[in-house]
């Protein structure tokens, strides 16, 4: 198809998507799977799924997809580990040798295999240290209890023995005698007691409920452990505390056991003796000092298995990830019946067949197959996916464009809240973009698009800053490119060539407006104007006089701070603000021509683009021509009313209000006025022009085609292409009714959208109304107050704010909200014309992608 | 304020319900089910359900796969959702949640008990409990002997203690008893479920009291053939029916006399609700009654998702995924024990 460069449109590769074909590729069973790596490695072939209702696990591959699935499962566990125990897995490095699937399959089961025995292991010795270590805790913290008891009843002891004489008491009754001081000697039956650890948030419910158990008979002592315990079931830090449970009876103990299982108490054996404690602690200690070493002898076993892990993992990641893409993509091959071979369809771009055919020639000749992968391309009528070919600098204003479909306000929603770029970023995910080989509003969004952005951000201070953002991101591409970058980080680096172009304009458009940071410069000339007397005194009331030449290049730097200073910009940027938006609503309706020529749509020519032409010309294009005389004439007429009554007096007299001779002429006898009636006339003809004929003609072409739907079938793309266009009513039932009510809305939209959009552009001019106040109020309110009260201390706190102000405000906020309008303007205003993106991206089969995909 | 709640009800309940709608869209659909029925192995049905809202819980689970894991990790999911909700309800949305786990609460209690009562491991019981049931002092039910120990232990911090007033009594624990139990409790707990939902009033009471009313009259149905030829009496029948509902009150008059099941069916074909249910089986059947009403349930839940601005639609997806997780089991079980002609026996489809 030598399509490119045909006809009307210049060559540019932008302008059309790339022609694309349906291959059929029939590829021997032994040599398929080599083959689709190879296509893989290419990433120019976007397969379809041949085997649609069949289930996953129905599918020719499904046991591979398993292994592989389980190869990943095992790798996850490995990073997991790692990350564990802090070792980040290693950049991949190139020289390592190559292994195959089935070995890696084997190896990865025995690193688990080792690697879960060496954690059972850690698991086990780790529990018996926490244990110990519990233990430990109990000794200490229980031995307190005990040696405070003791002392207690020996102060109470030696008080009873001087009253009463001497009574031997048992161990445990000095405790108790702290609640209880009279006990009944004759009914003292053998108290036991349970000793160990309860988690500190269950320790009142576990008071409680043994409180309720035992009716109140039953004695419990807790002590706070100040440090965090390591769990030995679960293995976590928790809270606890040492507890100490005194109760009689044998019932009472199986109860209380029960309650410290229930409420996952560990128990400890305690001995009531205090040399035997103190003989316990030692051994304990001595265990635990033993048991440590063990474990970190395990720890540097475990340690060094995972580094020589991590130093193949990101190689056997990526070779797990291909497979299993390989044999997903298998998976959508239709298996001939013979079983012999693999058949497959996809598009791919036409440019590529010789690289396809290369890739299935070497895959046939490496796996030493007998018989040669059939390459044959299919003639379809189904529309082919978009592909353009982007590059670096290119890919950010495509996605601008590509995210159109999805323009709901959820996403503009979205991109207020996060920041534009996120339109770009998301962009990539949705689908919507340009029909296949439709005119592609890219090309010109790469410069129509910054170069709203700036007239709305025109301050060549701000710009530079901009640049210097925009270009630090560019040089460090490289090393930016290889890291992790934040949400919003990424947002802007995606962006960044957008940024640059953004920047450029703004310095252009700022010097234009001559602001920076909103203060002008004498930069090209002197100021044409100056005062009227040495001291200027009434500069700002009686005005100024021309002294010299008009200033070469912007504004004049003597309007700033004069009274009339936002008259005179206010109309001057509005009037811009229509010229631009005439003029790029011209190129959209001039858009729809490359379209309606390309795809031979000769109604769309006569009854969609020449009226509209006519439309909007006479009536806006007609208000910048009047605006251009303006400018160039210096004229005092009022264009509002010349449009107003235009409409309302056709035949008036416009008084001093005439631009130019002719535009009423009033002196020809016989028919007053003639341009603007002439014009108003050839509006309002061309509102039915665009709604009726274009529905009758499709109707007859409808009739005439069913007339002869046995004829021979059209050759060439085409006419396919053509075809495919009007598929959706040229073949199918032909709704008369809901075409005509399509034409309708359309033309109504049109007609409306006219005035509307136009209207829509003077935001151009509010949103850099907005921006010059702003930096105005900053500059004057803010730096020079501060500057005002000489005190260096107030003026740095001014500095500060006036750089915070700048970039926060000015510089982040502004630029999210003119990149916003701007975007809005290309979407609705510009590509509403013409644009219709209705199609599908070409999404290849491609390991290059596969990588920067996270999974 | 009964058909204003569109004005306030998304104040505090408008994120939870967009929340919960999220997730029902996450039920497995009948071509899911489909599917699922064709898998061969255990493993296959993993396969297919990774690609579902299950897929996270299920991929890191070594291969080869037990019916209980997935059971385990389906119910997990279910329970973080839960608690997601749980976290951000306010009042009284998140006592109405609350009220949704008082069921699973009183199964659990019950399971525990009588566990204990055979002499089985507590920890082993632990496992096999509905995490959504679960409480402090869960574990400490094995302490008690009978009923007035098991409500002074345990019970009375737990917010089923309010229901326990019917059934305290000293006799000792036994299977009878604990069944006895589990229908006191669950009557008193219905009961007062409803009186909660009459109470937040609007649609809530409305759908709610649509929903529970089966529920209770679906429970009156099953003690009455449950204990057909056992030695409860009519009156103690009677007693364990929930006083509302769609039979309350002549229905259990009818019910609390049958002798056998086919006087149930004629009790119940009395109402035409039922007697679609009753009328697809044949007589003397009570097999398949079970998936008869779980059907006429799913078909009741899945029609509260119709209405807007009440707390039914919480109810409805915490019930459906229960169904859906007794599906997989189902399933699972099939597949696993290559009963593959049983499939089809006790799966209900929810969409």
């Amino acid at each position: 198809m030598g399509e490119r460069g045909r006809g009307c449109c210049p060559p540019m590769d932008l302008m059309r998507s790339e022609p694309m074909q349906l291959v059929q590729l029939i590829i021997p069973i032994e040599s398929a799977h080599l083959a689709v790596s190879y296509l893989g490695d290419l990433g120019l072939t976007q397969f379809k799924d041949l085997n649609a209702e069949k289930s996953p696990f129905q599918r020719t591959y499904a046991i591979q997809i398993k292994r592989c699935g389980e190869m990943a499962r095992k790798l996850r566990f490995f990073r997991d580990q790692m990350s564990k125990a802090g070792l980040p897995p290693a950049v991949r490095s190139a020289t390592q040798a190559e292994i195959s699937l089935d070995d890696l399959e084997v190896k990865l089961g025995d690193l688990e295999a080792e690697l879960v025995e060496i954690n059972a292991n850690g698991d086990k010795l780790q529990r018996s240290y926490n244990e110990l270590a519990e233990y430990k805790l109990v000794l200490q913290k229980g031995g307190e209890f005990f040696h405070s008891a003791l002392s207690i009843a020996a102060a109470h002891q030696r008080e009873y023995a001087s009253n009463q004489g001497s009574e031997v008491e048992s161990l445990e009754t000095p405790l108790l005698s702290q609640q209880e001081t009279a006990i009944d000697s004759s009914k003292q039956v053998k108290l036991g007691f349970i000793t160990g650890l309860v988690p500190r948030e269950k320790s009142m419910a576990f008071e409680r409920i043994l409180f309720r158990a035992t009716r109140g008979n039953v004695f419990l002592r807790q002590a706070v452990v100040d440090e965090l315990v390591v769990d030995p079931v679960s293995g976590e830090k928790v809270e606890k505390n040492v507890f100490v449970v005194f109760f009689s009876g044998e019932r009472a103990k199986s109860k209380v056991l029960k309650i410290c299982e229930a409420f996952g108490a560990n128990r400890y054996a305690f001995s009531e003796d205090l040399g035997k404690q103190s003989q316990m602690i030692n051994e304990v200690s001595g265990r635990l000092s033993e048991l440590k070493t063990t474990v970190d002898t395990g720890l540097v076993h475990r340690g060094n298995l995972l580094q020589t892990i991590g130093e193949q993992f990101e190689q056997w990641n990526f070779l797990v990830r291909k497979e299993k893409a390989i044999y997903h993509t298998l998976n959508m091959l239709s298996i001939d019946v013979t079983k012999k071979c693999l058949v497959a369809e996809g598009w791919s771009p036409t440019f590529a067949t010789k690289q396809i055919q290369d890739a299935l020639h070497r895959a046939t000749h490496d796996s030493n197959s007998q018989v040669e992968a059939i390459f044959q391309v299919l003639h379809t009528r189904e529309m082919p996916p978009t592909y353009f070919q982007t590059n670096k600098v290119t890919t950010a204003y495509q996605e601008i464009v590509d995210a159109y479909g999805m323009r709901s306000s959820v996403w503009v929603g979205k991109g207020l809240r996060e920041g534009g770029e996120d339109l770009v970023e998301t962009a990539s995910i949705l689908a919507g973009v340009a029909k296949y080989q439709e005119a592609n509003p890219g090309v010109f969004t790469i410069v129509t698009f910054p170069f709203l952005f700036a007239v709305m951000f025109g301050d060549w201070g701000h710009g530079i800053c901009l640049l210097l953002a925009t270009l630090y991101m560019i040089i460090r591409e490289k090393k930016f490119y290889s890291q992790k970058l934040g949400d919003i980080m990424e947002m802007a680096f995606g962006g960044r060539y957008v940024i640059l172009m953004m920047a450029l304009f703004s310095i252009y458009t700022g010097l234009i407006y001559n602001e920076f940071f909103s203060v002008p410069f004498e930069l090209f000339a002197r100021s044409a104007y100056v005062c009227r007397d040495p001291n200027c005194r009434d500069s700002t009331t009686v005005g100024l006089i021309k002294a010299r030449d008009t200033y070469p290049f912007g504004v004049d730097p003597a309007w700033h701070g004069s009274r009339s200073e936002l008259p005179f910009l206010n109309s001057l940027k509005m009037k811009m603000s229509i010229l631009l938006g005439v003029a790029q609503m011209n190129l959209g309706i001039i858009m729809s021509l490359f379209n309606a020529l390309f795809f031979k749509n000769s109604i769309n020519v006569w009854f969609q683009f020449i009226p509209q032409m006519i439309f909007l010309n006479s009536l806006f294009g007609y208000l910048s021509l009047l605006i251009i005389i303006k400018w160039c004439t210096g004229s005092q007429a009022d264009l509002y009313h010349v449009m107003i009554y235009m409409f309302l007096g056709p035949t008036d007299d416009i008084g001093e209000n005439q631009l130019f001779p002719g535009q009423k002429m009033t002196q020809l006898q016989f028919h007053p006025s003639l341009l603007q009636i002439v014009l108003v006339l050839l509006a309002l003809v061309s509102v039915p022009w665009m709604l009726l004929p274009k529905p009758f003609l499709l109707k007859m072409q409808h009739e005439r085609h069913h007339g002869e739907s046995y004829a021979a079938l059209p050759d060439g793309e085409e006419s396919l292409q053509s075809e495919a266009n009007h598929d959706s009513h040229g073949h199918g039932e032909f709704e008369f009714s809901e075409i005509f009510v399509h034409q309708l809305i359309h033309t109504i939209e049109f007609v409306l959208g006219a005035v509307s959009n136009t209207a829509s552009y003077l935001r151009l001019w509010a949103l850099s109304l907005a921006h010059s106040e702003l930096s105005t109020v900053f500059y004057e309110k803010v730096l020079l107050l501060a500057w005002g009260y000489n005190n260096i201390l107030i003026l740095i706190v001014g500095i500060i704010v006036f750089v915070f102000a700048t970039v926060g405000v000015l510089l982040v906020m502004e630029t999210l909200s003119a990149f916003l309008h701007a975007l809005r303007l290309h979407w609705v205003e510009f590509q509403n014309k013409f644009y219709e993106g209705d199609g599908y991206k070409f999404s290849p089969f491609s390991f290059a992608l596969l990588d920067s995909e996270d999974e | 304020m009964y058909g204003f709640e569109a004005l306030t009800f998304n104040i505090h309940g408008g994120y939870l319900e967009a929340i919960v709608r999220g997730y029902r869209s996450g039920l497995l659909t009948a071509a899911d089910y489909n599917n699922l029925c064709q898998c061969e192995t255990l493993d296959d049905i993993k396969m297919h359900l990774s690609a579902t809202e299950y897929g996270p819980y299920l991929q890191n689970e070594p291969s080869p796969l037990h019916t209980t894991t997935i059971v385990e990790k389906c119910t997990l999911k279910l329970v973080d959702e839960y608690k997601h909700m749980l976290t951000q309800a306010t009042e009284p949305l998140s006592t109405f949640l609350e009220y949704i786990t008082y069921g699973h609460m009183i199964d659990n209690v019950v399971l525990i008990v009588t566990g204990t009562l055979h002499e089985r491991d507590v920890q082993e019981l632990l496992e096999k409990c509905h995490p959504l049931g679960m409480f402090d002092s869960i574990a400490t039910l094995a302490v008690a002997q009978n009923m007035r120990e098991l409500y002074r232990l345990v019970l009375v911090d737990t917010p089923l203690a309010p229901y326990f007033s019917e059934c305290i009594t000293s006799e000792d624990l036994d299977d009878m008893n604990i069944e006895i139990m589990r229908n006191t409790l669950y009557k008193a707990y219905l009961e007062d479920f409803y009186r909660f939902c009459q109470k937040i009033g609007g649609a809530t009471a409305e759908i709610m009291s649509d929903l529970l009313s089966f529920e209770a009259d679906r429970r009156a149905v099953n003690i009455s053939i449950n204990s057909i030829g056992t030695e409860l009496t009519r009156d103690d029948r009677r007693k364990l029916y929930s006083n509302f509902g769609l039979l309350y009150p002549y229905g259990h008059e009818e019910l609390a006399v049958c002798e056998d099941i086919d006087q149930v069916r004629g009790a119940m074909e009395k109402y035409p609700p039922y007697q679609a249910i009753f009328s697809k089986l044949s007589y003397g059947e009570s097999q398949i009654l079970d998936k008869a009403f779980y059907e006429e349930e799913v078909k009741r839940l899945c029609l509260a998702f119709e209405q807007q601005f009440h707390y039914g639609v919480f109810f409805a997806y915490m019930r459906l995924r229960e169904q859906e997780i007794r599906n997989l089991m189902w399933i699972s079980e099939c597949v696993a024990q290559n009963q593959k002609s049983r499939v089809h026996d006790s799966v209900v489809f929810i969409f």
